[in-house]
C-alpha cells in the first residue's frame, strides 16, 4: 500500500527562550524580538512517524502549515528531513486565528491536496499549547480522529493499532483510514536533518496558498471565524521573598526542617512521635 | 435561566475528581451572574450511576446520565455527538470541562461540532460586569497570561487542569437525575473502536492529594538522588515530584510525576525543590504551593526569586542530611 501522508507543522518562537518573553509596557503586545522560529517540537516527532511510515509502505509526506511567509524556512526544514514536498497556507486574511479558524484553514488546505490516508500533528503547541488543533482539524474534515497518540502498529491498508496516553496509564485503539493522529513526544525520536537532506530539499516544491486558493467560507477565517476572543494580557506576578539561606548542609536542613514544620507539615518530634501543628504560610 | 455546565468524566468505574472541583467553581460563577442560575453535571459512562450523588453534594442541582453498555470505554465518536446534541437541546451559556487526557480531546470536539470556542487550560475564570465569562490562559510556558472570551457563541466553553482549583465542601443533597435515552448507540461500525484502558496503581500518596512535595530538576543529577526524594516523601507521607529532564533522563518513573504546563498542578502545604532552575514551564505547576523552599548550587538560579526560602548549597549534602535527621 501505498500512503498520503499529510503532516500539519506550526512554526513557533523557540521554547528554550520562554523566559525572555515580556510584555512591552508600552505596546502591550508580548515582545519575543531576537527568539530564533523553530518547527514545533512535537510537530517533527508527526514528521518522523510519517516518514517511517512511508519508509515501510512507501507513498508520498505533505508537510502543510498555515504561517506567515517566512515560515518557508521552517518548511525547508521538514522537507531536508525527509518529507516530498509542502504546502503554505499565507494569507491576512488569515491572521488573529484562534483553534477553530485555524483548524478550518488548514482542512480546507488538506482537502485541495488529492486525497490523504492519514494526518499527522503534534499534541499542542509550545507557545499557545491549547491542544486544540489535531482533535478540531479532525472534526472539520469528518474522519476518526485520536490525541496523545504515543504508539502507532499497521495492521492492513485499512487500520491502524494504536495506543494513547491517559493519567497513570494508556487506551489502545483500532482506527480506520483515513484518520488523523494528534502524537506525543514519546513516539519517536525525530531525525536530524543530514547535508545530503539540504541539498535535495532544494529541489522540492513548497506551494503557497492563499484565501483566493481555498474553496473556503471567508466568515470562517482568521479572526472573524474564530469564537475566542483575546481581551488583556499580563505577566503573572510570582515573585517571593527569596529569604536565603546559609550556614553549613547540616544547619540548612535544620532549617527547612523547621519551616516545613511552621507550614503544617506533619513531622513526628524525634523521640516523642507528636506532631506540630501550623498554619500555612505564604 | 443561566446554565453552567461541568463534564464528569467517569474512567474505569471512578469518577475523575477534577468534576469536583469545577462544580465548585461552577457555583462561585453562578453566584456572579444576574438571575436564576442552574449548576449541572453531564455524566456518560457504563454503570455510572453511582457517581450521581456525590456530583449532587458538590453542587450539582441535575445531572445529566447517559449510561450504557457501550459508553464504557470512552470513545469519542460515541461521547462528542451525544454531548452536542444535549448542549443543542438544553442551551447552556457554560460549559467545563477537566483538561484530562479525555477531556483535553472531547472538550474541543464537542466545540468544533457546536462551531464555538473552547479556553484551554485555565487557570482562573470569572464573570465580567458584562455577564461573560473572562479565562485566564497561560501561554508561552506560562510567562504570559492572557484573557480569552468567547462573547457571541454559546456555550463559552473551558478546560481546565485537575489540581488548579480547589474542591468544595459537600453539602449532603439527593442527585436530580435526568436521564438520556441512548439506547440506540453502538460501536459497531464506528471507523474508531477504544479496544482497553489500563491504568497503573499508584504506589504510596498520590502527587496530587501530598502535603508536602519534594522536587527534583535536572541538577539531581542522578537516578540515587531521585530515589533520596522518594525516600523523603515516604518518611513524611508526601509525594516526590520532577521536571520534564528527569523523566526524560529515566530517573523519575514516568510523567505522572511530572510538574508543570505539560504534567501536573500541584498546592500542596509545602514544596521543597532540589537542583530546579526555575524555567517557567515548571514553575507554572507549583506556583501555588503553601511554602515554597529551593535548593540549587548556583546562587543566581532563577526558582529563588519565586521561593519563599532558598539556599546556594550542594543539594547532596543537604538531602542526606534531611535525611538523616528525619529518620
Amino acid at each position: 500500500m501505498a500512503l498520503k501522508i499529510v503532516v500539519c507543522i506550526k512554526p513557533v518562537p523557540d521554547p528554550d527562550y520562554y523566559d525572555k518573553v515580556s510584555i512591552d509596557p508600552v505596546t502591550k503586545r508580548i515582545t519575543r524580538e531576537g527568539i530564533p522560529t523553530i518547527i514545533n517540537p512535537v510537530d517533527k516527532n508527526g514528521i518522523e512517524a510519517a516518514l517511517k511510515l512511508k519508509a515501510q509502505y512507501g507513498g508520498k509526506v505533505t508537510v502543510l502549515t498555515m504561517a506567515p511567509p517566512n515560515a518557508t524556512e521552517n518548511l525547508k526544514e521538514a522537507l531536508a528531513m525527509g518529507a516530498d514536498e509542502a504546502v503554505l497556507l499565507s494569507d491576512r486574511a488569515f491572521g488573529g486565528a484562534d483553534t477553530l479558524a485555524t483548524s478550518y484553514t488548514l482542512a480546507k488546505g488538506i482537502e485541495k491536496l488529492e486525497e490523504y490516508d492519514i494526518i499527522f500533528c503534534g499534541t499542542e503547541s509550545a507557545d499557545g499549547a491549547t491542544a486544540q488543533v489535531s482533535s478540531q482539524l479532525g472534526e472539520w474534515l469528518g474522519i476518526p480522529h485520536l490525541w496523545n497518540v504515543y504508539n502507532i502498529e499497521a495492521q492492513s491498508e485499512e487500520s491502524f493499532k494504536v495506543k494513547t496516553k491517559v493519567e497513570n496509564g494508556f487506551m489502545e485503539w483500532e482506527i480506520k483510514l483515513p484518520c488523523l493522529l494528534g502524537v506525543a513526544r514519546e513516539l519517536n525520536k525525530p531525525r536530524f536533518i543530514s547535508a545530503m537532506g539540504i541539498i535535495k530539499a532544494k529541489n522540492k516544491p513548497v506551494t503557497v496558498w492563499g484565501k483566493e486558493d481555498l474553496e473556503a467560507e471567508e466568515e470562517r477565517l482568521g479572526l472573524g471565524g474564530s469564537p475566542t476572543k483575546a481581551g488583556a494580557i499580563f505577566t503573572p506576578d510570582l515573585k517571593r521573598k527569596g529569604e536565603m539561606l546559609t550556614g553549613t548542609a547540616e544547619e540548612i536542613a535544620e532549617t527547612i526542617i523547621e519551616k516545613l514544620r511552621a507550614a503544617g507539615v506533619n513531622i513526628p518530634t524525634k523521640g516523642e512521635g507528636c506532631s506540630i501543628e501550623g498554619g500555612a504560610q505564604g | 435561566m443561566k446554565k453552567i455546565w461541568v463534564f464528569a468524566e467517569y474512567v474505569n468505574c471512578t469518577l475523575d475528581r477534577v468534576a469536583l472541583e469545577l462544580l465548585t467553581k461552577a457555583k462561585e460563577l453562578a453566584a456572579g451572574l444576574s438571575g436564576e442560575t442552574e449548576v449541572a453535571a453531564v455524566l456518560l459512562g457504563s454503570r455510572a450511576r453511582s457517581a450521581c450523588k456525590v456530583l449532587a453534594e458538590y453542587g450539582a442541582e441535575k445531572i445529566y446520565l447517559a449510561e450504557s453498555e457501550e459508553l464504557g470505554l470512552y470513545n469519542p465518536m460515541l461521547y462528542a455527538p451525544i454531548i452536542t446534541n444535549l448542549v443543542k437541546r438544553e442551551d447552556p451559556d457554560i460549559f467545563l470541562f477537566g483538561a484530562t487526557a479525555i477531556g483535553s480531546e472531547l472538550g474541543p470536539t464537542v466545540a468544533a461540532q457546536l462551531k464555538t470556542g473552547v479556553a484551554a487550560h485555565c487557570v482562573d475564570l470569572r464573570i465580567n460586569e458584562k455577564e461573560q465569562l473572562v479565562a485566564n490562559v497561560p501561554s508561552f510556558g506560562g510567562k504570559i497570561l492572557g484573557e480569552i472570551l468567547c462573547p457571541d457563541t454559546r456555550p463559552q466553553m473551558a478546560s481546565v487542569k485537575p489540581g488548579i482549583f480547589v474542591q468544595g465542601e459537600p453539602e449532603e443533597k439527593e442527585p436530580n437525575i435526568i436521564e438520556e435515552d441512548v439506547r440506540g448507540i453502538k460501536t459497531e461500525g464506528l471507523p474508531l473502536k477504544a479496544i482497553t484502558l489500563e491504568k497503573k496503581e499508584i504506589v504510596g500518596v498520590p502527587l496530587e492529594k501530598a502535603e508536602i512535595v519534594f522536587c527534583g530538576g535536572y541538577g539531581l543529577g542522578c537516578k540515587e538522588n531521585w530515589e533520596k526524594l522518594e525516600k523523603l516523601a515516604t518518611m513524611l507521607g508526601g509525594a516526590a515530584a520532577c521536571t520534564r529532564p528527569v523523566v526524560d533522563e529515566g530517573w523519575a518513573p514516568g510523567e505522572h510525576v511530572m510538574v508543570g504546563t505539560s504534567g501536573k498542578s500541584i498546592r500542596p502545604k509545602a514544596y521543597v525543590g532540589f537542583g530546579i532552575s526555575g524555567a517557567t514551564h515548571h514553575i507554572c505547576g507549583m506556583k501555588d504551593s503553601g511554602l515554597i523552599i529551593s535548593i540549587n548550587k548556583d546562587d543566581k538560579a532563577a526558582v529563588f526569586e519565586v521561593s519563599d526560602a532558598g539556599a546556594a548549597a550542594d543539594l547532596n549534602k543537604v538531602l542526606d542530611q534531611l535525611i538523616a535527621k528525619l529518620s
